[in-house]
């Protein structure tokens, strides 16, 4: 039987430091990788003003701007290192605890960074739907 | 001021919430035949991208990232965070009405919060207006205000 259906062995095998140095990990590349993005992607504004022109040949124009700018680059290299953290992180972790662990971290790490680093205004409801979100993932997970 | 989404808005964030859950479903299937990763056999990461099921995660993903960067070019990213997140609850739906699998209490609460959060955030601005790029104008609300 492969290891990883077995839902005890791979807990078991792993070190409950290496298991959260892991999901950690996993969560800091996600959430700098995601603000970075989202910081290049506010710095563009809206895409459909950069097409430039009808069809499919008109998404040139937003392409080219989005690889072209450097925050943007800098956040996919670090969402690139995210998705090899995670597939290293699911062969040695439940992906019944990976995936709510990760996401509830991020979630509520992204929130506080767009406060932060983007200045968006994360209100009473913004905050309880962060809230909302982190419990219901670990109940989904459940 | 409070803006309206077109309704191509709301289609890219239905795309972000099914690629995104249905590219994590397919990657876990992909990686759960490849097997256990360890440092000493890290070149089965290598080996993981030959994996058809893998290789359709990384394509829906592909298309999540582009449909979630659109997103974040006239939204915020708190607005659409929630949004990603209900792509856990297609997943569990899929699973109960397709899959016919047990959803348990604890599930369908999980998916009745996520929903809520969704619901908190759609009824709310989707971007942050920032009037610290009209320093006059604030002075005068400031003052007005009081």
């Amino acid at each position: 039987m492969n290891p990883t259906l077995n839902p005890t062995a791979p807990a078991l095998a792993t070190s409950l430091l290496h298991t959260w140095t892991a999901i950690l990990t996993v969560a800091a590349l996600a959430i700098t990788g995601e603000v970075l993005i989202a910081a290049a992607m506010r710095r563009l504004g809206d895409l459909d003003h950069l097409r430039t022109g009808p069809g499919l040949r008109g998404y040139l124009g937003p392409i080219r701007a989005v690889l072209t700018s450097p925050l943007f680059l800098t956040g996919a290299l670090c969402m690139a290192l995210n998705f090899f953290a995670m597939l290293y992180t699911l062969s040695i972790v439940d992906l019944s605890l990976a995936a709510p662990a990760t996401a509830s971290l991020t979630f509520i790490g992204n929130a506080a960074a767009a406060k932060i680093f983007l200045h968006e205004n994360v209100d009473r409801r913004r905050w309880l739907a962060v809230l909302f979100v982190c419990v219901g993932v670990v109940l989904l997970a459940k | 001021m409070k803006h309206r989404l077109r309704p191509s808005q709301y289609a890219i964030l239905i795309a972000v919430m099914l690629t995104a859950s249905v590219g994590d479903t397919l990657l876990s299937h992909g990686m759960a035949q490849v097997g256990a990763v360890d440092p000493q056999h890290l070149h089965l990461l290598w080996q993981a991208l030959f994996n058809p099921f893998v290789v359709a995660g990384i394509v829906l993903l592909i298309g999540f990232f582009a449909c979630y960067m659109t997103a974040l070019s006239w939204a915020d990213l708190t607005f659409v965070m929630p949004a990603t997140a209900f792509g856990y609850v297609v997943v569990a739906l899929l699973s109960r009405f397709w899959l016919h699998e047990h959803l348990s209490l604890y599930r369908w609460a999980g998916i009745l919060l996520i929903v809520c959060a969704v619901g908190f955030v759609a009824g709310g601005p989707s971007r942050t207006e920032h009037p610290s790029s009209h320093p006059d104008l604030d002075l005068m609300d400031s003052g007005a205000g009081r």
